[in-house]
């Protein structure tokens, strides 16, 4: 019994010294975020690095989630004769749901997996510390891109995600099932809201800045090595993904309830 | 002037310095030995400000680096050049941006003009037609060199050595020898280096430092650390596993210890 509450304590004590430290990291970054200048060079590279090389991943996944989607809820529907709905159930569960959410994760695997391995060995083999010397605060060179990047990139995809995966059960609906095409836009265009769209980008962003943050500050706390910069990857994908997850729910009962 | 006063820093349960005093002079070349696990890059990284003590001060030309508010502390840091055990070079970047890389971004000077003083700063460590390659493509005795270069490209007034010789072979460690004296001699640099290569260390130093479980038992010029009588000292510059400092987690027998 004694051993449980120990347990149980340490793992609070645990928690709450990296979430302690995430925190820190993140309002270190927003500090140096708002005191120019800003580094620009390393925030188009991480730009580059999150969106434009994660899309063709991006494309593929949002384009066979929707016809999937479409096939599954068109024969699915259709036991209730309710099939002509297809392109407005593929509409708003890509705008709301699955383009932000597959994006994060996507995101989170290549992007976030990239970041902590990339600042975990920089780490261990002292180039922070080197940094350091050249008079360089490394949180403004290194982690302030990487958060503008995941910022705004993932609202990015995640639109592009949201189009694709749109287009994709057109495919299927209009391709497969030959049914009308109009049909399929006017249901399409008829229940999608505006606030359906934003309020996924929203989230998008939210997870992007999330993933950002905390890829970094696995990377940026490593110690050990190689093993060292192994556990960091790893822990920042999971975090990450766990993160957008549980945070996606949060989110959704406040944007859309 | 370096003055380091009382310095007390804790990992955790792990008590690394226990009231560090020293001293070093203007223009002096002091040398900082101890085993593996002494706490001597620990010392090292709390001269530039990197660590903060728990406990105690750092004086550079009299002022306080470990109270200076983080602005202030990444511009005293100009005064530094630090070169690092592994190098520890941008492996994302050319040997030219790495070398440059304070000047590069400073902005008081534009890029062809940053590379041609990373070329003179090259030439000065020996190495030439090099600027175009990556990290990768160096041995470890150039990425010193690099390193080096890297350290003493904004002419600072102060340079630090962490292990400057270990993981070369002893010709490359001794040809790192002769450029860490010719640094002293042309740049007028006061600098600490730490090392437990004592070859390194006797070549080097105008003064050594010996420290041992978080203090500094005994200092010296060469030829008193060579001579002394501290059994400490004395252990260690001698390289004899048997004496008053004991290895952790090796325990000798009896009889093995009487040989």
């Amino acid at each position: 019994m004694l051993r449980l509450i120990e347990l149980v304590g340490k793992t609070i004590i645990r928690f709450s010294e990296e979430l302690g430290r995430l925190l820190i990291l993140f309002f270190a970054a927003i500090k140096q975020l708002i005191h120019p200048p800003l580094e620009v060079k390393n925030t188009f590279k991480q730009m580059l690095e999150i969106g434009v090389r994660s899309l063709p991943v991006v494309l593929i996944t949002a384009i066979f989630t929707g016809m999937v989607f479409a096939l599954q809820t068109f024969t699915g529907f259709k036991r209730f004769g309710a099939e002509a709905l297809v392109g407005t159930v593929v509409a708003l569960s890509m705008t709301r749901e699955l383009g932000p959410v597959l994006t994060g994760l996507i995101v989170a695997g290549r992007a976030g997996a990239a970041m902590a391995a990339e600042l975990g060995t920089m780490r261990v083999t002292e180039q922070i510390d080197a940094l350091e010397t050249l008079a360089t605060n490394p949180v403004k060179y290194l982690v302030v891109p990487r958060f503008i990047a995941g910022l705004f990139m993932l609202p990015a995809l995640a639109i592009v995600a949201d189009i694709t995966g749109i287009v994709g059960g057109y495919i299927v609906t209009v391709g497969l099932f030959e049914t009308s095409s109009i049909a399929y836009w006017k249901r399409t265009w008829d229940y999608l809201e505006v606030g359906d769209i934003i309020n996924g980008l929203i989230k998008a962003g939210f997870f992007g800045a999330s993933i950002s943050l905390i890829s970094s500050y696995k990377g940026f706390y490593t110690r050990g090595g190689a093993e060292g910069v192994g556990k960091a990857t790893t822990g920042a994908v999971v975090l990450s993904s766990m993160t957008i997850l549980i945070s996606d729910y949060f989110l959704s009962v406040w944007l859309f309830k | 002037m370096i003055e380091i006063v009382n310095l007390h820093k804790s990992f955790g349960k792990n008590h690394v310095l226990r009231g560090v005093n020293l001293n070093v002079e203007k223009g002096e070349s002091m040398v900082v030995i101890g085993g593996s696990g002494s706490g001597k890059s620990v010392l090292l990284k709390h001269i530039i400000g990197i660590l903060k003590p728990d406990d105690g001060n750092v004086r550079i030309d009299g002022i306080d680096i470990t109270a200076l508010k983080e602005n202030d502390l990444y511009e005293a840091r100009k005064k530094f050049g630090m070169l690092f055990q592994m190098a520890a070079l941008f492996d994302s970047m050319t040997v030219w941006e790495n070398v440059g890389f304070s000047l590069l971004r400073s902005k008081k000077m534009i890029p062809t003009k940053v590379r041609s003083v990373a070329t003179e700063k090259l030439r000065l460590v020996g190495l030439v037609g090099v600027e175009d390659l990556m990290p990768s493509e160096l041995s470890g005795g150039m990425k010193k060199r690099v390193g080096l270069a890297r350290a003493i490209a904004h002419e600072p007034e102060i340079l630090l050595y962490d292990e400057p010789t270990t993981g070369l072979d002893p010709i490359m460690a001794d040809a790192i020898n002769d450029l860490i004296i010719e640094m002293k001699q042309r740049l007028q640099v006061t600098s600490v280096a730490i090392t437990h290569d004592m070859s390194s260390a006797y070549k080097i130093a105008d003064r050594i430092a010996m420290l041992y479980e978080g203090k500094i038992v005994g200092t010296g010029t060469p030829e008193e650390i060579k001579n002394t009588q501290n059994a400490l000292i004395r252990q260690f510059v001698t390289g004899s596993a048997v004496g008053p400092i004991t290895i952790e987690g090796v325990q000798y027998e009896k009889s093995f210890n009487r040989t």
